[in-house]
């Protein structure tokens, strides 16, 4: 009976000098997370616009020529830092104009519209609601946000593998064969530049939504083009949508575009 | 056993040889660089968060930074004494440390770390 009690004691003891060495430990730890100090957190800006999913509507009827184009374009590339190369097999394009039949090579008719053949078309990534890019992707960094469904380029974990361009059905991404610093003419300090090596695409404008601002395509188009919100039945993208007979680009893939255009 | 002499000799030569850079070195480590804070940084007195953890973890935060705002359209980070900060390399950080040269730089190059930041991102300074 002695015998056991003194091995229970010591058992006890061993156990008590065991908590005791491990109180500062454990009260480091209570210091450390938490404590009185709050946490830093993150959180969007106040001024954000909000969507289910952000769209475009083009008006092509009031599209008469390039010139038209020309502001949007400009204003786009410059803001962007998106840079120009004379060899068109290093072009870089964020927003750029097209055929109608190279634009909807699905929906040519034999003796076309004259006026639909004539006029420029002006083209983008269609942020699709179904991106193949973003399944073609090895790296997640391309990707659709969660929270507007816009598809966006994390330039950070792009590898240049260009699995997205091959995916995607509309040429809207251009591949930086080198760098493309040296080719922007005027750069905008508050937007980075690309690297060599990395995929780049439209991006909606991301920076400028989340301060409250349209993308500055529209802002510069002169009512040609209309944003907003697809999934709000009353946005002005619905308004249009609603009134208007539109297309959208090679539907019948199935990628659901968000850029609708008004013929 | 005759060639002890060689082998001795050989020995102590093939050790000089080793640890040469050490006591070639000796006595000459060159001091840890002194960053210059900017005047801007200096009237702010802090940055978004405590200097030792700025110093330690800043390239943590910039992960983070760059994570939240890229992927989850957060921008704005609000540090434990509540204030609020736009998470912007070009646009916050290097809008008060507006010397690159002499405070990032500095302690880059001394521990010979040479992050692609500046691949992308611009220094507003340096490009005129």
């Amino acid at each position: 009976m002695m015998e056991t009690s003194r091995r229970t004691f010591l058992q006890m003891a061993g156990i008590a000098a065991v908590g005791l060495s491990a109180k500062p430990v454990l009260d480091a730890f209570a210091a450390e997370h938490g404590g009185a100090e709050a946490l830093p957190s993150v959180k969007p800006g106040p001024d954000g616009l909000k969507a289910k999913q952000w769209a475009m509507v083009i008006d092509t009827r009031k599209i008469k020529s390039s010139k038209d184009l020309e502001p949007m374009i400009e204003a786009c590339h410059k803001m962007h830092n998106v840079p120009h190369f004379a060899d068109k097999h290093h072009e870089i394009k964020w927003i750029w104009e097209e055929e109608y039949k190279h634009a909807f090579p699905t929906d040519v008719a034999k003796f076309m519209d004259e006026r639909l053949e004539r006029i420029p078309f002006l083209v983008l990534c269609n942020h699709c609601e179904n991106p193949p890019c973003v399944r073609a992707c090895p790296t997640q960094a391309t990707f659709k946000r969660p929270s507007d469904g816009i598809v966006m380029m994390d330039f950070h974990r792009c590898i240049g593998c260009r699995f997205c361009m091959a995916a995607c059905p509309y040429g809207a991404r251009s591949f930086n064969f080198q760098d493309p610093r040296p080719f922007i003419k005027e750069s905008n300090r508050e937007f980075p530049t690309r690297m060599k090596g990395v995929v780049e695409k439209c991006n909606f404008c991301a920076e400028r939504i989340a301060v409250g601002k349209q993308p500055v395509c529209v802002e510069v188009s002169k009512g040609i083009l209309t944003f907003g919100d697809l999934y709000d039945p009353n946005s002005a993208v619905r308004a249009l949508l609603k009134e208007n007979f539109t297309i959208r680009r090679k539907q019948n893939l199935g990628t659901e575009p968000s850029v609708y255009y008004i013929v | 056993m005759n060639d002890r002499k060689y082998i001795m000799t050989g020995l102590v030569i093939f050790l000089a040889i080793v640890t040469f850079p050490f006591w070639y070195n000796l006595g000459k480590a060159s001091p840890g660089p002194e960053v210059k804070l900017s005047d801007k940084a200096k009237a702010a007195k802090q940055c978004v968060m405590p200097t030792e953890y700025m110093r330690a973890e800043h390239m943590q935060l910039l992960d983070l930074w760059r994570h939240s705002v890229v992927r989850n359209a957060e921008r704005i980070y609000v540090n434990p004494s509540g204030k609020e900060f736009t998470m912007s390399l070009s646009n916050t950080c290097l809008d008060c440390h507006n010397n690159k040269a002499d405070f990032c730089d500095k302690c880059h190059a001394y521990a010979s770390v040479t992050p692609y930041c500046w691949d992308c991102h611009v220094d507003p300074k340096e490009v005129k």
